[in-house]
């Protein structure tokens, strides 16, 4: 390993500009004569829009223009589209309804944008919007997706009677109730996976310039994917066609999914420059993000484990009902089912397993992916069953975990995942080792003695990450194919720009990217520029999310490096005259075997491009090459984390008091990013276990909109954690990469809960376990308690 | 925020004139509350009063047995405060919990007090320690000055210019934060007087900082904990939503408390 | 509209203002200097803290106008020339920030609490002076990390300018 190859902790290139302050965000991008845009947005959860009158607010100083709903329709765009197909058990598609980017004639839920104001500034478009009277005839609402599909519930769109999206399912249903009915010991659970706000730190912004000479557009979006917002801005909503559309990435404060997703304001802000001929600006203002920000989770679940004499699982039972909000998000139809029932089986042999996923619309904010996407909510399905059953058996968790792990691959699951590579039990081991498991008993003793009770729990969580190939994908209903580009361009000075159609928005990619060029060319870091996120510069790519960009995103660099070294390895061989196969390359250098006669790796580029006395018929002048790269599977990483907390029984505080994670990411490019990634999806799932609260009254309005109200982890609210890495090698890309970015998030809810039951010695409480939900809980056992003596 | 015309008050004397003759006025000290509020568009005064230079009013003085603290005193200074630390610990530890860092040195006191958030921390020690509120008009005591949420005894033209804090014998707080905003789901504030014992309570009750005769009564017998133990207040007039039920509430108001008299058993408050 | 003066980052700054300006709104979009963020409208994330008089301020929740004749310092001034802050080096060294965003302010906020709480500072201390500051990508394990590495670092900045 070199001092910058892979596996070493380099420093991130980017950090200089970010620390110093120059990093530059969508906002902080600023266009010459820019107007700025309000929306105007539904104060209630389910309303017929009557009547809209602007008159008053065009007269206002400052406006540019107002357009309303029914106006912005006449321009006959396409609707935002749902791009994930999926089926119901009958064979029917999902019942996807209309989503305009400006309601028509109905809101459907609080911040549904209704009007827009574009002024010469933000604080004159708020004042004319204040004056835009919006006459609404309130309708009753639904909130809570277990009553949306019954009877009496409001019907939200036409397209979707019972407000069902679908009806879908997985597995043998059959084979599942011949394993329950042998089984031995059956544990029951139902959760509420709640409902969480991705609040990324940077708030949503666009700003869209028109040049009318070319009649060029040019978005800069807070985006995870440009390529793909610029796909479907074009081809589906008609906005501009693609190669008149520019969309511009730039640093993105974050992104944890909510930024995948094409929303509304993105195609208004587009549509109003060309209408008004001026560049226009929007950034969210955070309760703004709050009720137009995708929201995550969501989901009323209840399952059932089967287990025989021998405590081997023998089925798993799920039924779970997915609230997918207003409209139909960008890929909120594979969150709850090919993202999250696929991975049911977590890391055991589960011989049998049915699962049934029923979406349904309600007056909230669309859901769709958010940091983990199905897979935090299927292994905190799997494993609060496991820890549960080990507790009804008398068992150690630790124990009955490792019995019924999959220990052979590759390993076909009963929910159609291939597990290709893994150790879980290593990872397991190591967790229980590093954490100090068996001293467990005496600092609970020692907690005791405090007045608080304290508890462990684990989650062996399985992950799917770089969701592919493509034409699995699109057998599964997807409407894009999920590969990724790179294109590797050597400049006559030996010095690279790699551009990739990943995006990066905290993950480091100008650092690894740029570790894994830099070490197969033998040149230094600094000589590889990583571009990024820009329409006319990277030709296409899927952008970054799902832990995509390592396993996909680096295997597409390494077939570009390849075609590279072939076309370089031709060059040398000219210009060393020798044959092609004689040529080695190593350490930067290209050398005729078994001789010193060689060319270093500048020299090459260089007589690349000058290309005198080049066999220009056999080779072309120039170094410059493309792949794209499609994967034979998912990758599968996995791991075990242990959580160890104190409850304090008097005030129901949950303290976080010890964090052990061990992960198998396969292999890692910078164990540095890649542990700043696992702290900070641990912090995401403490968060969603203790903290994270979307509360939506029966009317509809979100109670929880505010930072007031919605409670973010703080330092304060975290440990310092431990983590740790064992490594199996992924065998379906060239570098055996896993992915890493979503595996706290997707473990530390469950590992959470599990402490929390274990230390209060019952199942009964759901996320998020607030001080004021851990007290009651206590006071109902008192009672229950109490009662029994 | 919406538009209004900013005036910079260069004294005491200047501000007051301003608040009298302006039309819909507003004064701004800190504007930690009042500026987020303003940004919401749920405060639209006309005419904004700022006394960020106005001097000579963030003083504090120890006189006799007393501690005054000048209305634009900033949170972090009442922190830091040999002065406050030495006569009322209690109230300087109280004062470096309001908000966060960044938020203490621009909040003041008078500020706090002036708006009277039910889920603020210096209305629990105003009312515990038996304070006065002094305005540029007059004196009036803390038991007269909280009249509910948001609510107080402040005319329409009066300006807090400073608060007297009798020193107890003994004093503690304890905060209970709410997990999202961190004000005060529940704040208790005990103070030992030399005539009598007090117990203020801010964050729980849904009309504003209230007393709990019952646990001054019982702490009168002996100020310690124990003797709070087991006592309770009626959920009735407790606040309740999402954080927290009223039940829950009027629990913690007794676990505060018992915290807060074993913290002003200390030496130092506790951390 | 009224005019407001201060200096920023050692140099005079002065604009004719909407009242309703706040400090953040005058350093992103009067002086251009966008280092500094927002991320709420509730004065709790933290992305926009910068220094007023030495002081760690909120700058979402200050108008302009009452930084009247005030020194500011943001994020674009901390480093000294090329010469980075030690508070700035840490953060890289540690891994402190991914995304970027509540970086600024993080920073801003690092400095001022070892003005105020000194170079040995204990992790549970740097935790709670956090309260202010949000951060949703790096679960702040590295942010705590760095200042206490950074604000080692500026004992031996403060030994050396004496020294000098």
């Amino acid at each position: 390993m070199s001092a910058t190859g892979i596996g070493a902790a380099v420093r991130r290139k980017e950090d200089l500009r970010f620390i110093t302050g120059k990093g530059q965000y969508t906002d902080d991008v600023s266009r010459p004569g820019q107007a700025h845009i309000y929306f105007v947005r539904s104060p209630h959860a389910h309303a017929r829009i009557k009547r809209i009158d602007t008159k008053t607010a065009a007269g206002m100083p400052g406006v540019v223009g107002i357009v309303t709903g029914a106006e912005f329709a006449e321009s006959k765009l396409g609707n935002l589209i749902c791009g994930w197909t999926v089926l119901s058990k009958d064979g029917s598609p999902m019942k996807m309804a209309p989503h305009p980017a400006l309601a028509v004639g109905k809101a459907c839920h609080v911040g549904d944008p209704v009007a827009v104001v574009v002024a010469d500034t933000l604080a004159q478009a708020k004042d004319a919007a204040e004056k835009i009277n919006v006459d609404y005839e309130i309708l009753p609402a639904v909130v809570d997706p277990t009553k949306a599909a019954g009877k009496g519930a409001p019907l939200i769109h036409d397209a979707a009677p019972n407000n069902t999206i679908y009806n879908w399912h997985i597995g043998d249903h059959d084979a599942t109730a011949a394993a329950f009915r042998g089984a031995k010991h059956v544990t029951k659970l139902e959760f509420v996976n709640n409902r969480l706000v991705p609040n990324a730190m940077e708030p949503r912004a666009a700003l869209a310039e028109y040049d009318a000479g070319t009649q060029h557009l040019t978005l800069w979006n807070a985006t995870q994917n440009p390529h793909v917002a610029r796909l479907v801005i074009s081809a589906f909503v008609g906005i501009a066609p693609e190669n008149k559309l520019r969309v511009i990435a730039p640093d993105v404060g974050g992104g944890f999914g909510s930024k995948i997703f094409i929303y509304p304001e993105e195609v208004v802000c587009l549509w109003a420059a060309r209408q008004f001929n001026r560049p226009v600006k929007w950034t969210a203002e955070r309760s703004e993000s709050f009720i137009s920000d995708a929201h995550g989770r969501d989901h009323v679940t209840t399952a059932e484990l089967a287990l025989d004499a021998d405590h081997k699982i023998t089925g798993l039972k799920v039924k779970t009902v997915a609230n997918l909000g207003a409209y139909m998000s960008t890929f909120s139809s594979a969150v709850p089912t090919f993202l999250y029932a696929t991975l049911l089986s977590g890391q055991y042999a589960i011989p049998h397993i049915y699962a049934e996923v029923d979406a349904v619309y309600t007056n909230t904010v669309p859901v769709d992916a958010y940091r983990g996407a199905g897979r935090p909510e299927a292994t905190f399905v799997v494993e609060r069953l496991v820890e549960a059953a080990a507790r009804e058996l008398d068992l150690d968790p630790a124990d009955l975990r490792k019995k019924n792990f999959v220990k052979t691959f590759p390993y076909q699951t009963a929910v159609a995942s291939l597990y290709d590579a893994g150790d879980y039990n290593a990872s397991l081991q190591k967790a229980l080792q590093i954490h100090d498991y068996k001293g467990f008993g005496k600092r609970k003793r020692e907690s005791e003695k405090n007045g608080k009770i304290r508890g462990i729990g684990f989650a062996t969580y399985i992950e799917a990450c770089g969701v592919a190939p493509s034409s699995l994908v699109g057998q599964l209903g997807a409407g894009v194919g999920l590969w990724e580009s790179a294109e590797v361009r050597v400049n006559p000075t030996g010095s690279v720009e790699l551009l990739t159609g990943c995006h990066a928005h905290g993950q480091g990619h100008e650092t690894t990217f740029a570790q894994l060029v830099a070490e197969r060319l033998g040149i230094g870091i600094d000589q590889v520029n990583v571009v990024h996120g820009d329409t006319d510069k990277v030709q296409f790519g899927m952008g970054t999310y799902g832990s995509r960009s390592g396993a996909v995103g680096m295997s597409a660099i390494v077939k570009a490096l390849d075609k590279v070294e072939a076309k370089a390895k031709k060059i040398a061989a000219h210009l060393l005259e020798a044959a092609e196969g004689d040529i080695v390359f190593k350490d930067g250098k290209f050398t005729v075997a078994g001789t010193d006669r060689s060319v270093a790796w500048g020299e090459l580029a260089l007589a690349a491009y000058v290309a005198h006395k080049f066999p220009t018929g056999e080779i072309e002048p120039g170094l410059k090459e493309t792949a794209f790269y499609d994967p034979t599977n998912f990758t599968f990483p996995a791991g075990c984390h242990i959580c160890e907390v104190e409850i304090d029984p008097e005030t129901g505080v949950t303290s976080v008091v010890g964090w052990t994670a061990v992960d198998d990411f396969g292999t890692v490019i910078n164990p540095m990013i890649v542990e700043g990634q696992v702290h900070g999806g641990v912090a995401q799932g403490v968060g969603q276990a203790l903290l994270e609260h979307t509360v939506y009254n029966d009317s509809g309005q979100l109670v929880s909109g505010s930072y007031m109200d919605y409670a973010m982890p703080r330092a304060d609210n975290l440990p310092s954690l431990k983590v740790d890495m064992t490594v199996t090698k992924c065998p379906s890309n060239p570098l055996g990469i896993k992915g890493c970015g979503e595996a706290g998030a997707i473990a530390a809810p469950a590992a959470v809960m599990n402490a929390i039951t274990n230390a209060l010695g019952t199942e009964k409480i759901d996320m998020p376990a607030t001080p004021a939900a851990v007290w009651s809980t206590i006071q109902q056992l008192n009672k229950t308690r109490l009662a029994a003596e | 925020m919406y538009a209004f015309t900013y005036h910079r008050a260069t004294g005491l004397r200047h501000a007051a004139n301003l608040l009298e003759k302006l039309e819909d006025p507003k004064i701004l000290a800190g504007g930690q509350t009042l500026l987020p509020t303003m940004k919401q568009r749920l405060a639209s005064p006309t005419n904004l009063i700022d006394l960020d230079k106005v001097e000579g009013m963030s003083e504090i003085t120890a006189a006799g047995r007393s501690v005054t603290i000048g209305a634009l005193t900033r949170h972090n200074d009442v922190h830091k405060s040999p002065i406050v630390q030495q006569a009322i610990p209690a109230l300087a530890y109280l004062a470096g919990l309001i908000g966060d860092p960044a938020v203490r040195h621009r909040g003041t006191i008078g500020g706090s007090v002036a708006n009277n958030d039910p889920n603020a921390d210096y209305p629990a020690a105003c009312l515990a320690l038996g304070a006065t509120i002094v305005t540029n008009k007059r004196k009036i005591a803390a038991d007269e000055f909280f009249k509910g949420l948001f609510e107080t005894a402040l005319e329409p033209n009066e300006i807090i210019t400073k608060i007297t804090f009798p020193v107890p014998k003994k004093a503690g707080y304890y905060k209970f934060r709410n997990q999202a905003s961190r004000f005060a789901l529940v704040g208790v504030f005990v103070a030992k007087r030399p005539s009598e014992i007090r117990v203020a309570v801010t964050g729980a009750g849904s009309s504003g900082v209230f007393r709990v005769p019952s646990f001054e009564e019982a702490l009168k017998k002996r100020f310690s904990p124990k003797s709070l133990e087991g006592l309770t207040i009626p959920a009735d007039g407790m606040a309740s939503d999402i954080h927290g039920s009223a039940e829950y509430r009027a629990h913690l108001v007794n676990v505060c408390a018992r915290r807060a008299v074993a913290a002003a058993d200390e030496k130092t408050p506790a951390e | 509209m009224p005019t407001v003066s201060m200096k920023v980052n050692g140099k005079d700054a002065k604009a004719d203002v909407d009242p309703r300006t706040l400090l953040v709104q005058f350093l992103r979009e009067n002086l251009r200097l966008t280092g500094t963020h927002v991320g709420c409208d509730t004065s709790q994330c933290g992305a926009c803290v910068v220094h007023v008089n030495g002081k760690a301020v909120k700058s979402c929740t200050m108008l302009a106008l009452t930084a009247d004749g005030a020194e500011i310092l943001t994020i674009e001034g901390l480093a000294n020339g090329a010469q980075l802050h030690p508070m700035q080096e840490a953060f890289r060294e540690n891994h402190a920030l991914q995304c970027g965003f509540c970086t600024p302010g993080m920073i801003m906020t690092a400095v001022d609490i070892v003005h105020r709480k000194g170079n040995n500072l204990e992790e549970h201390t740097i935790r709670e002076e956090l309260e202010g500051n949000i951060c949703r990508c790096t679960g702040y394990h590295n942010i705590v990390k760095a200042i206490g590495a950074g604000a080692r670092a500026m004992s031996g900045e403060v030994t050396k300018q004496a020294a000098e």
